[in-house]
């Protein structure tokens, strides 16, 4: 494993290849490699962690490919990128399939609260949050060069809520305010998917690449 | 606040984009890599991929061209046509697509639309419902691209597959579809007002207002067309310029 190389962690769940292709995208000289080998996790300079589907799906196939150490190991000492579920099993709990996550931050997992679901326009807010939606940022390095209140693309039903301000590193409006971003230390989670968010979402994955927490 | 979508929808067959009507008159609009990269840049908020490619024997064809597509284009991508096991929707998924889309094989097999969400997320599934209108304020689902009349509602088959675990409706006027007449807005409503997930309006569209028409009439959460982008008559750009002046939320 000569070089730097970034690990796409795969433990059996969805689409991997749009997020290790948009890193390749914006990682010049560096290889990317989806991996389900811990060893491979543990070797790479940094992480991504993905994740699509059901939180107690995702939670179960990790566990049942060994991978629970080398991912918490990871969100230890090196820069590590969560996105979507890999954001939400970050946290202590979901209420999808009332599971336990990694706990790696304190918080809760949260379906968007059907009374909350009213637009503007006093029209129902959809479920899952579809589409492309404005992120308000606080300041940290993974921002640079993205205007704040750039969108970037939303697909989910569950989010993180109540969590502390702390963490938060971007927000974003869906019938009730909500954390898209935590960051602390060597982590960035994000609820939307920079690999499918354009030129922002491609540059946020840059500022990953080259970043130095 | 979250944008209405506007997505180009490209039909392929053998590796190239068509479009025609009614199945009749197909015109080359080019290839599919392309025209995915082209709308990227004029500010599409997904692409649609429609395999209508006859023989199964060419089904591998799109994987590929999903698999392209999915190195280079970095905006949600959704494939649909000829989807009929939990299987079809991995390889579409493992290949590079964000959602699949299934239509017949949903009404022939309620339990497929069941299955595929609970397997790979109901963000990832998408029911495909052809609707032609049967009475004044009723529609009825058809399948085999609007010939067989299924007797089901439109309105009961969107809150059935939404029960089921559908994550999206694309919804089409079979009677509007190719006419350049704009959407059946009252279909729309009816179909968006019934259920909580969001919902895709699709057949008619032939001009700028009838993309504006389709959100704030027809209450759809995003719009779907494809000639008026593929020939040039309008980029996609123009289309939300054109929207925005109006008060739709849109991303520029």
């Amino acid at each position: 494993m000569a070089g730097r190389t970034i690990a796409v962690i795969d433990y059996g769940m969805g689409n991997l290849r749009s997020a290790a292709k948009a890193v390749e995208h914006v990682a010049a000289g560096a290889t990317v490699v989806v991996t389900a080998d811990p060893a491979v996790v543990a070797a790479a300079e940094r992480v991504v962690f993905p994740g699509q589907g059901a939180m107690p799906d995702c939670m179960r196939e990790l566990d049942a490919r060994g991978l629970r150490e080398a991912v918490l190991q990871a969100a230890r000492e090196k820069p590590f990128l969560g996105i979507c579920v890999g954001e939400q099993m970050l946290f202590e709990r979901s209420e999808e399939g009332d599971v336990a996550g990694l706990g790696v931050f304190p918080g809760v997992v949260r379906r968007f609260p059907e009374a909350r679901m009213v637009g503007a326009d006093g029209l129902r807010l959809k479920v899952p949050h579809m589409g492309w939606n404005e992120v308000r940022q606080r300041p940290h390095a993974l921002w640079a060069g993205i205007a704040d209140g750039a969108r970037f693309y939303f697909v989910h039903s569950y989010c993180v809520q109540d969590i502390d301000p702390a963490l938060t590193a971007g927000t974003t409006d869906y019938g009730l305010p909500f954390t898209c971003a935590v960051a602390r230390d060597n982590i960035f989670a994000v609820q939307f998917h920079p690999e499918k968010s354009a030129r922002d979402g491609l540059q946020l994955l840059k500022n990953f690449v080259e970043w130095r927490p | 606040m979250l944008a209405k979508r506007i997505i180009p929808c490209l039909d392929v067959t053998a590796g190239r984009v068509v479009k025609g009507t009614n199945f009749v008159g197909l015109r080359d609009a080019g290839d599919p890599i392309e025209i995915a990269r082209r709308y990227n840049e004029q500010g599409a908020d997904e692409v649609t991929f429609l395999d209508i490619t006859a023989s199964s024997d060419q089904r591998d064809i799109i994987l590929h061209i999903v698999e392209a597509c999915a190195e280079q284009v970095f905006i949600p991508l959704t494939v649909g046509g000829g989807v009929r096991k939990v299987e079809d929707v991995r390889r579409l998924l493992n290949a590079g697509a964000d959602k699949v889309s299934m239509n017949t094989a949903a009404v022939q097999n309620p339990d497929l639309v069941f299955d595929a969400s609970s397997k790979v997320g109901s963000q990832c599934i998408v029911v495909a419902i052809d609707a032609k209108q049967t009475a004044p304020g009723q529609w009825h689902v058809f399948t085999h691209g609007g010939r067989n009349d299924t007797g089901m509602s439109a309105v009961e088959w969107a809150k059935k597959v939404e029960m089921l675990g559908a994550g999206e409706i694309l919804l089409t006027s079979m009677d509007r579809d190719g006419t350049k007449n704009g959407f059946d807005l009252a279909l729309t409503r009816a179909v968006s007002d019934a259920v909580k997930i969001p919902v895709i309006a699709s057949g008619g569209v032939g001009n700028l207002q009838h993309l504006a028409d389709g959100v704030s009439e027809g209450r759809a959460d995003a719009v779907l067309a494809a000639s008026i982008f593929h020939f040039g008559e309008y980029t996609v750009r123009q289309a939300k310029e054109y929207m925005a002046a109006r008060g739709i939320e849109v991303r520029l």
